[in-house]
């Protein structure tokens, strides 16, 4: 095995075995991504001299448990010193005079920050494919899209160009290109990771995860950015268990629902049958499993869209070409200098959302179209709180299809959103989902969603983790070696 | 103005809360420093900046609720009240929208000798926008600049319903308001620094007619005296369109302070759709009562009781009471050198006269003032036992106000002490008489004048010192003995 394939915990225990050095590890990435980055496009900004540098003068012994640990984040999480651009021509040259809180908290733990990874503009997309500057290829299919928003992070790490990442998940930003990638994504519940310094899509569904090679590795960077943060007034004062302490209590005794509504005939047969058999795994060694409704899961795509696109109107008004981002300067007034520099700035998709959230919002719409999202909202959390009565987990496909091809979904939005068909109900709870591989379908990855209680992660890894020791897929994506 | 005609006013109060800190992050709120050196990138706007309520500004709007005799709402949220401008960094402003945390309050005004109720619909929290800067006036100037230390500053919004009729009960109300502000601590209330700024709903309808009729909102009112102005220029253009048949349209209107007119801004058609939505950035607000008890049992003396207690406690005119309470500061002046002097009528005669006078005149705040309410009781004192006279008080109020020394510091040096020693003033009179006997012989003829140029002769003499009526009964005694 290479280097670069290892997983975190195998990283460190190298590390601290004196085994390997942390610059050996990070040439052995930064090889990795000189051969594949130019199939796979996975990062907006690479910083090769600083990650050496660090890596050449890290100390083991003295650090925190990152200590010479690779990574990379998605590109709407701030970092001093280094432009952080959400994918779009609006911050192409944005350099944050701050860290966003799990950025920092990263950086605290001596990780090594390689770069930062594509994503669909904004966070607004499901195949990364709306970035301002390139789209990533599925390191499965190049032919194929990664996934999205967080599709660099996602690709990154099945390329083996990261052992983990960060990203964000709004609607299943996270999970869904987890789920095409063939790796884990992990999204906490709302609330449990500081969102400061994270630039905002729809802030009462945003929620900051992980995408790692193994669930264990999930723990390990969960222990690391959970938490209470101060200048985040949405983050919760809770206290964060260790999250590897989960790992090995096994799955006898649980309750475990799948509900019918996502298993239905938009879902691609071999997906169901995968997921299916999973569950069948659970059964055979000690949980209970059984079929629970879901009613308003229906609804909640169009809900999703109308909240998430509301808090994006006003979330991203602040890129008007004054203070910061793109400016116009051939404008002859205020009007002009705010709608051309928004309209030079701004991709197609983030303009549609903004016009979409800014129509739900105004005058006269307000109580048919944003309030009502709002009930049917109330309404799906009320769904899960009854099955979480009596389960104590949430079992079914993370997406309804495997990994699409590039472009086959430009140009029709609505067949992209509806990618998210999944995920975007527990977006809508707040609650805590990971993605897991489960199977192939012609040779492309198959993710399983389990979803937990709020703020329950560590039941959630627990159960993901049992169904990885005897499941765990042997083949990598077809990039070669170099 | 057409007496037909009843002026309806509403007032829209924007006050500054008293805080250190702006209401979502830490930077100072100080007023006039340099521009943006009181700017974070979380007042800035920044991508992925996050607020955090100030506890402090929640307080100071219950303080506020509980002086105006709000109910303190158990529970409000923010919202996002959406516009574009170059001062707004978000691009929206985080106010309170249809939960704000005080309702249904009132304050008392006085309007012709009686006491009379105007209610306040709501207050509500949320951060000032920034300021835009330009060379020279915004027509001519090349660029814009903004300044954003006022970005985020804590706000009270105060709505009141349209309870007044006309522009002296706004201006009665607006200084009730004010002074409530100041007693209760929450706001230095500096409206030339715009620490409290006011929009008024002003709109005038036939007498005994229930409805209202279409209202105008006149923002940039900057002084009492605009606030005034501008309503009483406003009705009249109301009354005048009515007479002539016109229709009114609601719209926003600015008051021109140079021209003394309302421009029109934009009317309702062309009013903003603010698309009001809850902010996702900070939980909803939960107030317990405990916390407004403990609030409401620290507050002081509110002008309505401290007037009441004035008027009580030492039988001032109503007059004066409401006078001395408008800031706290020139209660606590009056309160002070009562204590010391007993006269309290003669305090508030020199506070409400001369002092005032002199203050206006220097362009100084009370707290400024170089003497003590004790000075000014010692100065009473030294009238009262017959030391000084009240004209020479006058010279040495003035002295006193100028150099802040001691009543009796002045006095000795420019040797203003009043004679009263009838053996010296008799001696002076004498010798007055002696030399004047044609005017003797006039007083006796029945001259009245004759008296009052001895009067004049012993005043020149001691240059103003001898004790007038001392003066007045030595005179008479020993003229009428001269006659007998």
């Amino acid at each position: 095995m290479e280097l670069y394939e290892l997983t975190v915990h195998q990283l460190v225990n190298l590390l601290d075995k004196g085994e390997v050095s942390s610059r050996e590890i990070a040439d052995s990435i930064l090889d990795r991504i000189q051969s594949v980055e130019s199939k796979v496009k996975a990062f907006l900004t690479l910083d090769e001299d600083r990650a050496r540098e660090q890596a050449s003068q890290t100390c083991r012994q003295a650090g925190g448990f990152l200590q010479g640990i690779p990574y990379g984040l998605k590109d709407l999480f701030c970092t001093r010193g280094m432009r952080t651009t959400c994918a779009s021509r609006m911050l192409e040259h944005f350099v944050p005079p701050y860290d966003a809180t799990a950025a920092r908290k990263l950086a605290q733990a001596g990780g090594i920050l390689v770069g930062k990874l594509n994503m669909d503009e904004f966070a607004m997309g499901s195949s990364t494919e709306h970035s301002a500057f390139f789209a990533t290829h599925n390191p499965w299919d190049l032919e194929r899209v990664p996934g999205g928003s967080s599709g660099g992070s996602a690709a990154a790490v099945a390329a083996d160009e990261v052992p983990f990442s960060l990203g964000s998940d709004t609607g299943g930003s996270i999970r869904q290109p987890a789920s095409f990638c063939g790796v884990v994504g992990f999204r906490p519940t709302y609330g449990r990771v500081s969102r400061w310094g994270v630039v905002a899509f729809a802030s009462s569904l945003d929620q900051v995860g992980v995408f790692s090679k193994d669930v264990r590795d999930s723990a390990l960077v969960m222990n690391l950015i959970a938490g209470h943060d101060p200048l985040d007034s949405t983050s919760v004062n809770l206290e964060v268990p260790d999250y590897t302490a989960f790992l090995n209590k096994g799955i006898k005794g649980m309750k475990i629902a799948y509900p019918r509504e996502h298993f239905g005939p938009g879902v691609q047969n071999e997906i169901k049958q995968s997921v299916y058999q999973a569950l069948q795994w659970f059964e055979q060694n000690g949980a209970v499993v059984e079929e629970v409704s879901l009613p308003h899961s229906e609804y909640a795509l169009p809900a999703y869209y109308l909240v998430a696109t509301a808090e994006a109107s006003a979330n991203l008004a602040r890129f008007d070409g004054v203070r910061f981002g793109l400016r116009d300067e051939g404008a002859d007034n205020i009007i002009e200098l705010f709608s051309r520099s928004r309209a030079n700035g701004f991709g197609a998709e983030v303009k549609r959302r903004i016009m979409l959230g800014t129509y739900a919002l105004s005058s006269g719409y307000y109580d048919a179209y944003y309030l009502k999202a709002l009930k049917v909202r109330r309404l799906i959390w009320e769904d899960f709180q009854k099955v979480f009565g009596d389960y104590d987990l949430i079992i079914s496909p993370t997406t309804p299809t495997t990994a699409f091809k590039l472009g086959e979904k430009l140009g029709d939005p609505l067949t992209e959103y509806m990618t998210d068909i999944l995920t975007v109900p527990v977006n809508m709870a707040g609650l805590p989902g990971i993605s897991i591989p489960c199977g192939f379908a012609g040779g492309l990855p198959i993710g399983m969603q389990i979803i937990g209680k709020a703020f329950a992660e560590g039941t959630i890894l627990q159960a993901a983790y049992a169904f990885e020791q005897s499941n765990r897929p042997n083949q990598k994506p077809p990039l070669g070696v170099n | 103005m057409s007496s037909d005609y009843e002026v309806v006013v509403g007032l829209e109060v924007h006050a500054e809360l008293k805080t250190e800190s702006k209401i979502f992050c830490g930077c100072s709120t100080a007023f006039g420093a340099e521009p943006n050196t009181q700017v974070c990138p979380i007042c800035a706007g920044f991508p992925g900046m996050l607020p955090v309520l100030n506890r402090q500004v929640v307080e100071l709007a219950i303080r506020t609720g509980l002086a105006l005799n709000c109910e303190i709402a158990d529970f409000c949220k923010f919202d996002r009240k959406n516009y574009f401008y170059p001062d707004l960094p978000k691009a929206y402003q985080n106010s309170q929208y249809d939960l704000p945390i005080c309702k249904q309050g009132y304050l008392e005004i006085d309007v012709d000798g009686h006491r009379k109720k105007v209610r306040i619909n709501r207050a509500h929290m949320e951060e000032d926008a920034g300021k835009l800067v330009h060379q020279g006036s915004i027509t001519t100037s090349a660029y814009t600049l903004v300044d954003l230390n006022r970005s985020g500053v804590p706000l009270l919004e105060i709505v009141s319903e349209p309870d007044m009729r006309g522009p002296g009960e706004a201006r009665a109300y607006m200084e009730k308001l004010r002074a409530i502000l100041l007693f209760a601590g929450v706001s230095d209330c500096k409206m030339e620094e715009g620490s409290l700024r006011c929009d008024a709903n002003v709109s005038v309808r036939l007498r005994g007619e229930k409805a209202l009729g279409t209202r105008s909102e006149i923002k940039n009112l900057n002084s009492f005296r605009s606030l005034e102005k501008a309503i009483e220029y406003e009705a009249r253009r109301h009354i005048e369109a009515l007479e002539d048949g016109e229709k009114l349209v609601q719209e926003t209107r600015t008051w021109d302070e140079e021209k003394q007119i309302t421009q029109s801004l934009r009317s309702k058609e062309e009013a903003h759709d603010y698309r009001y939505f809850p902010e996702p950035d900070l939980p909803p607000l939960r107030i317990g009562r405990e916390w407004v008890e403990e609030v409401r049992a620290s507050l002081p003396e509110m002008p309505d009781e401290a007037q009441k207690r004035l008027v009580r406690d030492h039988g001032l005119p109503e007059y004066d009471a409401a006078l001395l309470t408008l800031t706290p500061e020139q209660l606590d002046f009056f309160d002070q050198a009562v204590a010391l002097c007993q006269d309290a009528k003669a305090v508030s005669n020199w506070m409400m006269g001369d002092m005032s006078r002199l203050l206006k005149q220097n362009n100084m705040e009370i707290n400024a003032c170089r003497f003590t309410p004790a000075q000014l009781a010692r100065m009473l004192q030294l009238i009262e036992a017959g030391t000084i006279s009240g004209k020479m008080a006058k010279s040495i109020f003035e002295e006193m106000f100028n150099s802040g020394q001691d009543p009796e510091r002045i006095i000795k040096e420019k040797g203003m002490a009043q004679i009263s020693n009838e053996d010296e003033l008799g001696k002076i009179i004498e010798k007055i008489i002696q030399a004047h006997p044609g005017v003797v012989q006039d007083y006796h003829g029945g001259k009245e004048k004759a008296f009052g140029f001895f009067v004049g002769q012993v005043m020149k003499d001691t240059r103003g010192q001898a004790n007038p009526a001392i003066v007045n009964r030595l005179l008479k005694e020993r003229l009428n003995r001269e006659g007998a």
